[in-house]
């Protein structure tokens, strides 16, 4: 092992480079990449967010115009902040805490049972996002529907409900669809914080006076789960502020009267379609800036409840 | 008497009844979830006159192959065959899948196992966690224009190689690999190229393994927007789209396709699943 002499303190870069340079090397691939597909793609979507810029002529600055236009004078964009908004307070929330009670209730079974139940739970995000589209075919507004012939046929309607373009049901069925897909990642993760918890805690705590055990979750498993939850619920918000292509495959393009619209569909629209991308991108910053707004706001409200 | 309280609040030791019953419940709540997706696999084998039956009914009476035999043939009546869409998707999914995987563990061990002056930079990817493939596609997309890869299988492959979600999982897993392993090997002149892939990569198998599911998940469903114009080198989903474009007059041949898309996703489950729960233990984010 080579010496690590700090002789005033700091290693400079030269023996930094000079002691661990193969390692610089290993991680070289990624964070050239990463700069490039995740740092880069912010900084630009803020760059660009101040010109108007086409994709053919070279971006000129127009200030703050793009930011003016989107929250004066765009009505759509306002459907689409008003839907994102309340479909993530929706979904977000419950999609979480879902997770968590099922992980929890799972957790009491044994070895085989357990894994049987995190195989039907995590099934739908496991193929969701590929078959979409089999949602379309049980939602039909035609008596072949499955949902719609079932109710039919039980008398409960006499015709067909267009579950996919009435504007009373669109937003609905969007929430049932990401609902079922919504134990993914941080559910798998909730399970595997909740074997890690020492069974003997549990015991401790009853001599410390737990009587029950909601309190044995607010007292012990909370707070030792405090990681897990803050990576699912990052998770949770990652997925439901980015809902795009589940509209696009169950309302098409545009929803009847934009009642499924998302800040992602309108920025897709404005980048990909009309290539207003100075426009879409102030539309990305914006989405940008709710994630991080939100994801703080979660932070803090762990933070109190895991009583820190 | 405080033995007594102990096996009163000891764990799994609620009554049988109240357990029977919990299991029912979370037995029922679980077929309810695949229940679509059961629905999806039952249709894609009745025949047309079951699928337009009214009432609908659930079960299948008389199982037949048609559907896929019409869902292969609408696809081949296309300008480009069937099996160039299976190549790309495989050769995409497996390029981009074993990309993801290789290079976020590369950048992992370091991070993981070393004090170095950049180590600042995992705190930058935690924070990026939040940015999906969703959110980022459309500056990822005047990138990629810039980089003239825009209508070829790059824009399929670069943004899924490298996200924070690969080296978080990674990084967390491997800060358990004992110091000592890799001191040893070190004494022993190993350089750190031959230490990653000799000591540490085997030691964190379940780490890439759950990686290797999420990373095949997100490469198998994705759906670049305009970016791939050419019909060649399209992927099998984007084929499919055409078919299940046709709507409750194709439903038997799209849930065919439903099928074909969802059968391989099952199998790398079934493959990695023993390990997913042991590399999630380390998944949390410690402040």
């Amino acid at each position: 092992m080579a010496k690590q002499k700090k002789v005033r303190g700091r290693i400079t870069w030269r023996q930094e480079l000079k002691q661990n340079g193969e390692l610089y090397v290993l991680m070289s691939p990624f964070f050239i990449l990463y700069f490039l597909m995740t740092v880069l793609p912010v900084a630009v979507a803020i760059g660009l967010s101040f010109t108007y810029y086409n994709m053919l002529e070279a971006p000129s600055f127009i200030g703050l115009q793009n930011y003016v236009n989107l929250f004066v004078s765009d009505e759509i964009f306002g459907i689409a902040l008003r839907n994102t908004l309340l479909f993530s307070l929706i979904t977000g929330p419950l999609g979480y805490i879902l997770c968590f009670i099922l992980a929890w209730l799972i957790n009491e079974f044994g070895h085989s049972v357990r894994v049987i139940l995190t195989l039907f739970f995590y099934a739908p995000s496991l193929a969701g996002a590929s078959v979409y589209f089999i949602w379309q075919f049980i939602f039909s507004g035609d008596a072949h529907g499955f949902i719609n012939g079932i109710l039919m046929n039980v008398g409960l309607i006499n015709e067909p409900i267009q579950w996919l373009t009435d504007t009373k049901y669109t937003f609905t069925v969007l929430i049932i669809v990401q609902l079922w897909m919504s134990l993914g990642t941080g559910f798998l993760s909730f399970i595997a914080g909740l074997q890690g918890v020492d069974v003997s805690l549990y015991e401790a705590g009853s001599i410390d006076g737990v009587k029950n055990r909601l309190q044995e979750m607010f007292y012990i498993t909370i707070p030792l789960m405090k990681p897990q939850l803050l990576f699912g619920a990052i998770m949770q918000i990652s997925a439901s502020f980015s809902v795009s292509v589940l509209s696009t495959q169950l309302f098409g393009a545009t929803s009847t009267n934009y009642s499924t619209h998302t800040i992602v569909l309108h920025m897709n629209d404005y980048g990909t379609v009309r290539y207003e991308m100075g426009y879409a991108c102030a539309i990305a910053v914006v989405l940008f800036m709710m994630m991080l707004i939100f994801k703080t706001l979660v932070n803090f409200i762990l933070r109190y409840v895991a009583n820190d | 008497m405080i033995s007594l309280k102990l096996n009163k609040y000891r764990r799994g030791n609620r009554s049988n009844v109240a357990s029977a019953f919990l299991l029912i419940f979370l037995f029922a709540f679980g077929i309810l979830m695949v229940l679509p997706l059961i629905y999806a696999i039952l249709q894609s084998i009745k025949p047309l006159d079951e699928l337009f039956a009214f009432p609908p009914r659930f079960f299948v009476k008389r199982p037949t192959a048609e559907n896929y035999s019409v869902l292969f043939d609408l696809v081949a009546d296309m300008r480009v065959p069937f099996s160039r869409y299976l190549f790309n998707s495989v050769f995409i999914t497996v390029v981009a899948t074993g990309g993801c995987v290789i290079i976020g563990s590369m950048a992992a061990y370091p991070l993981a196992k070393f004090k170095l002056k950049v180590s600042w930079l995992f705190e930058l990817v935690v924070l990026t966690l939040l940015f999906n493939g969703t959110v980022l596609a459309l500056p990822q997309y005047v990138i990629l224009s810039r980089l003239h890869a825009i209508n070829t299988y790059w824009v399929y492959i670069i943004p899924s190689l490298a996200t924070p979600l690969s080296l978080f999982l990674m990084k967390q897993f491997m800060e358990s690999v004992p110091m000592a392993l890799i001191e040893s090997a070190r004494i022993d002149g190993a350089g750190q190229f031959l230490i990653f892939f000799r000591i540490v990569m085997p030691q964190v198998k379940p780490a890439w393994m759950t990686l290797l599911l999420f990373t095949f998940q997100a490469v198998w469903a994705q759906q670049p927007l305009n970016m791939v114009f050419d019909e060649p080198i399209k992927l099998l989903n984007m084929a499919f789209t055409n078919v299940i474009a046709g709507g409750i007059s194709r439903v038997g041949p799209s849930m065919a396709a439903a099928v074909v898309l969802m059968f391989p996703l099952l199998l790398v489950f079934i493959i990695t699943q023993s390990n997913v729960i042991e590399t999630m233990t380390s998944s949390g984010i410690k402040e």
